[in-house]
């Protein structure tokens, strides 16, 4: 059973529908990535899977429970964790506090501090800047908290809104191998919504293409890379 | 010097009571901008809750710390009630809809709230029995500072240094800085925020209900208007202080307590309720966003 399901999933924005029967799915481990031009649909499709755009009509299912009728809150309390776009860190909260509202709703303070630790390795710029406050962060530091922040919640599958959107070429490299390494390293799912179909696609196992509110194809990112159609229209190739 | 220094410390227990209906404002306006003009209300609810309490009790002639004790209390707890059903029933359902519904429903809940009081109780002035007792180490200096204003004032630095506490180092506490920064991202992260809102208002009806109850025993009277007043102007000590910020709250209090204060005793004591929209037109004019209030910049 895959770990995520999305089945002809509908979403309207008042009387305009942004999502026409969208179906994916993600398996345990995997890397998925969602690629498609701007306005396609990739964030809608994000804000139904977590509860915040209401679906009228399809499934969500997270372990083949139907997620679709729950609180957003309720969502994080059963694995799935968000790095937003425009990463939306709470700007005057510091960064070791936005790590903190990142577990939330983590009862085992133990477990916390050690993951907090990892959290620091991974990103040490985090560790020097912790009593700073988030909005003074720099584009690319704020991504590494807002992963982090996500990550703190020990998601089983994490979601990515364009985490390179805005970030110079060298921080957009350094941040996918370090999406690599957290599916690697904690076999933590990932999801990853992009416009940068070439990065996605080389760290992805499948992809997904998504068109005015409907998958357009879905193949293995190997074979998408050299797809003919998706390097015309997504890889400027 | 000695005549100013009265003043100033009269206008310090006024500022007192002010910052603590003010923070309600403020905090309210922190998480879901919206400026509740039905506070003021629940303020002068409190006030009767304790007049009512009190005196059943202290009929019943039991002793009266415990009588003081008893009915702030009740009191709290009631406009605390109040304050949760009001955000449920009037606010909540209008929260995502323009800005200004949300609004007109609160003026709407602050006339319900007076007229159903002046039916309730009586449209005179009730004399407000002072449970608070005398204080005999304050006797030498008695005359820069009685012991009601003196328990106002440490009451209310109490009240202070424990909020401040609890929105600074708290589980909650941190989840309602997140919500009010980032509602959204702060429900990705798993904060329940009609609790949090929820509990916004509880604790703003809360503080409310303990300056009700303080300045009752202060002034010795209530009346079904006394919210309404007290509401208009803590409401422009928050914006002097800047809309939103706990700390601003609480120092656009204290101006507006000394300048009333000030104000009374060496201008005119016929102006006194004026003396607080002249400061806050002058801060309109001067500095829009409050004191400490922060430069809000539009995003395009």
């Amino acid at each position: 059973m895959a770990l995520m399901e999305l089945r002809d999933v509908c979403t309207y924005y008042g009387n305009i529908q942004a999502l026409r029967g969208i179906s994916l799915s993600v398996e345990e481990g995997e890397i998925v990535t969602l690629i498609g031009a701007n306005g396609a649909g990739k964030t809608t499709t994000l804000m139904s899977i977590c509860g915040i755009a209401q679906i009228r009509s399809g499934q969500v299912l997270l372990d083949g429970e139907d997620i679709s009728r729950k609180s957003p809150h309720s969502i994080v309390a059963m694995g799935l964790s968000q790095v937003p776009e425009g990463r939306r860190i709470f700007p005057q909260l510091t960064v070791l506090e936005n790590l903190d509202m990142g577990a939330f709703l983590r009862r085992d303070k133990a477990t916390v501090r050690v993951d907090l630790e990892e959290v620091f390795d991974l990103f040490p710029r985090l560790a020097e800047r912790r009593n700073q406050q988030g909005g003074t962060l720099s584009g690319g530091e704020q991504q590494m908290l807002a992963i982090s922040r996500a990550l703190m919640a020990r998601p089983r599958i994490l979601l990515l809104d364009e985490p390179s959107l805005g970030l110079a070429p060298l921080i957009v490299q350094n941040i996918f191998d370090i999406l690599k390494r957290i599916n690697e390293e904690r076999r933590t799912t990932v999801f990853l919504v992009e416009q940068n179909a070439n990065m996605a696609l080389k760290i992805a196992d499948k992809g997904y293409v998504l068109q005015n509110g409907s998958i357009k194809m879905a193949d293995s990112a190997e074979r998408l890379l050299a797809n003919e159609e998706v390097r015309k229209a997504y890889l400027g190739l | 010097m000695d005549f100013f220094l009265k003043l100033f410390l009269s206008g310090t227990a006024k500022g007192s009571i002010y910052a603590l209906i003010a923070l309600g404002y403020t905090m309210v306006y922190g998480i879901v901008q919206l400026i509740n003009f039905a506070h003021g209300e629940v303020y002068m609810i409190g006030g009767f809750t304790a007049l009512i309490v009190g005196g059943l009790l202290f009929s019943s002639g039991m002793a009266v710390p415990l009588v003081l004790a008893l009915s702030i209390a009740s009191a709290v707890v009631f406009s605390a009630a109040f304050g949760f059903t009001i955000e449920k029933l009037a606010y909540k359902p209008l929260r995502n809809k323009p800005r200004l519904s949300a609004l007109i429903s609160a003026i709407g809940i602050s006339m319900i709230l007076q007229n159903f009081v002046l039916l309730a109780q009586t449209e005179k002035y009730l004399s407000f029995p002072s449970y608070l007792p005398e204080l005999e180490f304050l006797r030498p200096v008695r005359e820069y500072l009685n012991s009601t204003q003196f328990i106002i004032l440490v009451t209310t630095a109490t009240i202070m240094v424990a909020l401040t506490l609890t929105i600074k180092f708290t589980r909650m506490g941190k989840a309602m800085r997140a919500t009010a920064q980032d509602k959204h991202m702060a429900q990705l992260v798993g904060v329940d925020i009609n609790g949090v809102i929820s509990l916004t208002f509880i604790i703003g009806s809360a503080l409310a209900a303990v300056g009700g109850v303080l300045i009752c025993s202060y002034m010795g009277q209530i009346n079904y208007y006394i919210g309404f007043v007290a509401g208009i102007k803590a409401f422009v000590a928050a914006v002097l202080g800047g809309i939103g910020s706990i700390p601003g709250a609480v120092l656009g209090s204290f101006i507006l307590g000394w300048t009333e204060s000030l104000g009374t005793g060496y201008l005119s004591s016929d102006y006194e309720d004026a003396y607080a929209f002249v400061i806050l037109i002058l801060i309109l004019i001067l500095k829009p966003d409050g004191i400490l209030g922060k430069n809000q910049k539009q995003k395009v």
